[in-house]
């Protein structure tokens, strides 16, 4: 089947098998493959992307799915002039140590923010409950968002 | 105890520097295993025995070749000819271990759910998955042994070429008659069995194998998510029969390890077999459900620890036996794990008499390896709950049992009973900067209110001291524990035309930020900015040398081996400034990249006019070869002890049995820290690892062998919801071991923190009577244990 996705702005039109997950479609069909796979029950949430501005987990849709809406991946987060302030945040606080789980964490909480103005620390942990982290105990990302909030 | 000043002058090391490994990894830029574009390759899907014990009776993979996509079809005996030899196990810790052949691909019987018995290779990996199903395969279902007691017993025999359960037995038992009088005079004698369960050690990314083969000319490259490319390397070349010269292992970016990819499986020889065969790359993600079967799990093992000590409370001796869960086969150190624990169950307390032993069995189990800690966070867990035991026994408080038992620091170097060195301690004033963290004397006079007003909701202390063996390993000490390699590591250090330095380290990264804390140990000795120097890793063709990472090695070693060959460096740019300068190479000194003359601040040369003479070679002096470049092989000559204190605080609901993680403390010393922002992240990590298996991970195996929680929505991983922010601090005692002071800090989270939540959990549920508890402590387990006691309220 065709799909026609706006991803990262540009439009993208691919030829895919209808069971084709969005998350493959972005990896092995556009080659974006800074959206990771860490699991198969949509437990983890490392491949969280943004579907018309609200995090999505990449693994739980289907790319025909997305057919018309606009997709923002990791690779689409830093501007002309550098790098977004999740992602500065996440470097200033040591939010990331192996950094397989980071961009899921990145898109999550940039989507949380988005939605919540008034987030404070059990807020954060509570928005992130469906992204896992193994390397860093939380401690620095809650810090990390609290701080790109700000 | 000699405590060495910090050796860095530069003003770098010791800096809370941010990563240069982020920008990359918070972009997508970085390249993980799936991520690699490799155009025409085949997947590789694997069938998978259901069944945790069964004779194969046949395969007929025909119906995968009707599948469109799918290339080719293989069962065990399809390849049997493929293998020089089995997987490969490194760590025949006895003479007469019990090791049976363990095949990539499983022949006549499948020892465990997982084990491979057919692989489907296919133009995609939708395909290779499609392929799956078209093969059949007749299995005889046999009795599986799930627990480590059956397994003893040997009431099936798993692998019958064997003819027993039992691997091997292994005793540490230096005075055998002292430790049977210490334990017939002691006043109080302890005796507690403890079970650690499974884990399943759940790095982020899945292990993935791609291999690029170039069939004319031989040469072969493996790409692996694995912490060790440098010991595949060696091992896949001799299970596979392919010449080493020719072999080429890189490891890209890798999402975690965990000591689960400390590992040479099945998949990387499997697809190293079929890239050969078909003569185009071949590559195999792991799902997550999948590596329940396909990668190793940790911990798995019942431990008994008995404790004599006088009327006072000291020690007196110490004596622990384990009964270890090999799984169905032994991996590539699974044997020498419970090892790396023998010479810890006394903690850092002073103990005069020791024995330990240790009988390991197989299981019809996953696989069991190294899992963060490997070895110690066992040891700790029955050492700190024994010492929590004893405290009651003697009616003092847990934290007065531990100083009463501390290794005096005037002791160090410690001899210690199991036939160590501990290098250096300096134990009391970590436990007491971790009281103070926590605000102990408050916490106890709440927990008294709570009981005395009848609270329901029960608060817990618990607190765990700490030593660890890191830095592996001596090779000598190696050798004697039968260990199949050495415990060097090898570094080089360049410094290039333009004064850009690169450094080459053997040392495999996955997440530690060896770019960043090794390029300020260079760039602070070299007084070059951290951004010019490059650290280069975790390829054979750059670094054809290494060990690799586990056992918080990598600095103590790695880095040691980094900061000698730069030392040697910088020997070599002062004779060639003492030419340039025409003064003796003894008298410069080299501040802030400049050589100067000691006491004559006009005579200098920059390093970077040395580095530009040395590359033009146009007047160096009479024996001197032109570049600047040093390799060094660093063999340690002990390991490092770094310890800590740890504090956790719990809160018991008695009607739901829900345990809640309140509040947590801890003061870790890993002698001097090369980037402490990097030292507090592998701790709070660390931490988190340990408390989920106090409170929410298990591996659960139903009786006839099949994993219930093989994927993270049953396996409990726990998200930023169940955690807390905990209160850090650390001491310096450096080890007199390495010119650096340094110690380890990966593992010792993980290490600390099980046995000071469990033990918070059991202080808080004394006054009911509860005297135990059963990782991990959930509501379920805490209400039986309730139950079981006398009641509570409900």
């Amino acid at each position: 089947m065709e799909v026609s996705v706006t991803v990262n702005g540009e439009v993208r039109t691919a030829d895919v098998e209808p069971r084709t997950l969005l998350a493959h479609f972005l990896r092995d069909d556009l080659g974006l493959t800074g959206t990771n796979i860490g699991c198969d029950t949509s437990s983890c949430g490392a491949c969280t992307v943004l579907v018309n501005g609200r995090s999505a987990k990449s693994c739980t849709m289907l790319a025909v799915q997305a057919d018309g809406a606009e997709v923002t991946t990791i690779e689409g987060l830093a501007g002309e002039n550098g790098l977004h302030p999740m992602q500065e945040a996440f470097h200033e606080c040591h939010a990331l140590q192996c950094g397989y789980c980071t961009p899921g964490m990145v898109m999550a909480a940039v989507s949380l923010v988005d939605e919540y103005s008034d987030l404070d620390a059990d807020g954060v942990r509570e928005g992130l409950e469906g992204n896992l982290c193994r390397c860093t105990g939380y401690q620095n990302i809650v810090k990390a968002v609290m701080a790109a909030s700000e | 105890m000699t405590v060495t000043d910090t050796p860095f002058a530069g003003g770098i090391v010791g800096e809370a520097r941010l990563r240069k490994e982020d920008p990359a990894l918070l972009t997508g830029e970085a390249k993980f295993i799936d991520d690699l574009d490799l155009p025409g390759a085949l997947w590789v899907a694997c069938v998978r025995s259901p069944h945790a014990h069964a004779r194969i009776d046949g395969v007929d993979t025909s119906g995968a070749l009707a599948v469109d996509g799918v290339v080719a079809a293989y069962s065990g005996e399809d390849l049997a000819d493929t293998w020089v030899a089995p997987l490969p196990c490194a760590w025949p810790v006895t003479d007469d271990m019990k090791n049976p052949s363990h095949f990539p691909v499983a022949q006549g019987k499948a020892n465990y759910a997982g084990d491979i018995v057919a692989v489907v290779v296919a133009t995609s990996r939708y395909a290779a998955a499609d392929g799956l199903e078209g093969v059949v395969v007749d299995y005889e279902p046999l009795d599986a042994v799930v627990s480590v007691e059956d397994a003893e017993s040997d009431r099936v025999v798993i692998h019958e070429d064997l003819g027993t359960n039992v691997s091997y037995e292994w005793p540490l038992i230096p005075d055998p008659e002292g430790v049977d009088a210490a334990f017939e005079a002691a006043t109080h004698h302890i005796t507690e069995t403890y079970v650690h369960q499974r884990l399943i050690p759940a790095p982020m990314e899945p292990r993935g194998v791609a291999v690029v083969p170039a069939p004319h000319n031989g040469d072969m490259t493996l790409y692996s998510s694995t912490q060790i490319p440098h010991v595949l390397k060696v091992m896949a070349a001799l299970t596979l029969g392919v010449p080493e010269q020719k072999l080429r292992v890189i490891a890209p970016s890798v999402g975690g390890g965990f000591g689960c990819k400390l590992n040479v499986y099945a998949e990387e020889i499997l697809c190293m077999a079929l890239a050969q065969r078909h003569g185009v790359p071949v590559r195999w993600t792991e799902s997550r459900t999948e590596a329940a079967g396909s990668t190793i799990q940790g911990r798995a093992q019942r431990q008994t620890i008995e404790l004599a000590a006088d009327a006072d409370g000291k020690l007196t001796a110490v004596r622990a036996t384990l009964l270890a869960d090999m799984g169905a086969y032994l991996q590539l150190v699974a044997p020498g794990v419970p090892l790396l624990g023998a010479f810890l169950y006394h903690g850092l307390y002073d103990v005069p008499l020791y024995a330990f032993t240790c009988k390991s069995v197989f299981t019809n189990l996953t696989p069991t390896d190294a899992y963060r800690g490997a070895g110690r966070p066992e040891a700790t867990y029955a050492i700190e709950r024994g010492m929590d035991a004893l405290a009651v026994a003697v009616g003092v408080g847990a934290d007065e049992i531990r100083s009463r038992n501390f290794i005096p620091t005037e002791k160090f170097p410690y001899d210690s009973p199991a036939g160590l060195v501990f290098d250096s301690g300096n134990y009391q004033p970590a436990l007491d900067r971790a009281k103070e963290l926590i605000g102990w004397d408050a916490r106890m006079a709440e927990q008294a209110e709570r009981r005395a007003a009848g609270s329901t909701t029960h608060l817990g202390l618990g607190i765990s001291t700490y030593v660890e063996m890191c830095g592996l390993a001596p090779s000598r000490v190696l050798a004697s524990l039968n260990y199949g390699a050495g415990g060097w590591e090898s570094a080089t250090v360049r410094i290039l035309p333009t004064c850009k330095v690169q450094v080459v380290t053997g040392a495999t990264p996955h997440g530690q930020g060896h770019e960043t804390c090794w390029s300020m140990i260079v760039a602070d000795r070299l007084g070059v900015d951290p951004d010019d120097v490059e650290v280069l890793h975790s390829d054979t063709a750059i670094s054809p040398l290494g060990m690799d990472t586990y056992g918080s090695r990598s600095l103590s070693v790695g880095g040691t081996a980094i900061w000698m060959a730069t030392e040697k460096v910088v020997e070599k740019a002062a004779t060639i400034a003492a030419h340039m300068l025409e003064a003796n190479p003894e008298d410069l000194e080299l501040m802030g990249g400049v050589f100067s003359v000691k006491g004559s601040p006009d005579a200098e040369v920059p390093l970077a006019g040395v580095a530009f003479a040395a590359f033009t070679a146009h007047d160096l002096p009479d024996g001197v070869e032109p570049n600047l470049q040093a390799q060094v092989t660093w063999d340690p000559p002990n390991f490092t002890f770094p310890f800590g204190a740890h504090i956790a605080v719990v809160e018991i609901d008695e009607v739901t049995g829900a345990v809640d993680l309140v509040d947590y403390a801890a003061c870790d010393d890993c002698g001097n820290q090369i980037n402490p922002m990097i030292v507090e992240g592998q701790i709070q990590g660390g931490i988190v690892q340990g408390v989920a298996q106090a409170l929410w991970e298990e591996a659960v195996y139903d009786e006839d062998g099949q994993c219930r929680s093989a994927n993270l929505a049953d396996y409990l991983v726990p998200s930023a919801a169940e955690c807390i922010d905990m209160k850090l601090d650390h001491t310096v005692t450096p080890s007199p071991t390495n010119p650096m002071g340094v110690k380890g800090i990966g593992e010792a989270g993980t290490i600390a923190s099980t046995p000071a939540v469990m033990n918070a959990v059991v202080d808080a549920l004394r006054p009911l009577g509860v005297t135990g508890m059963a990782m991990p402590a959930s509501p379920m387990t805490v209400r039986r244990a309730i139950e079981a006691a006398g009641g509570g309220a409900s």
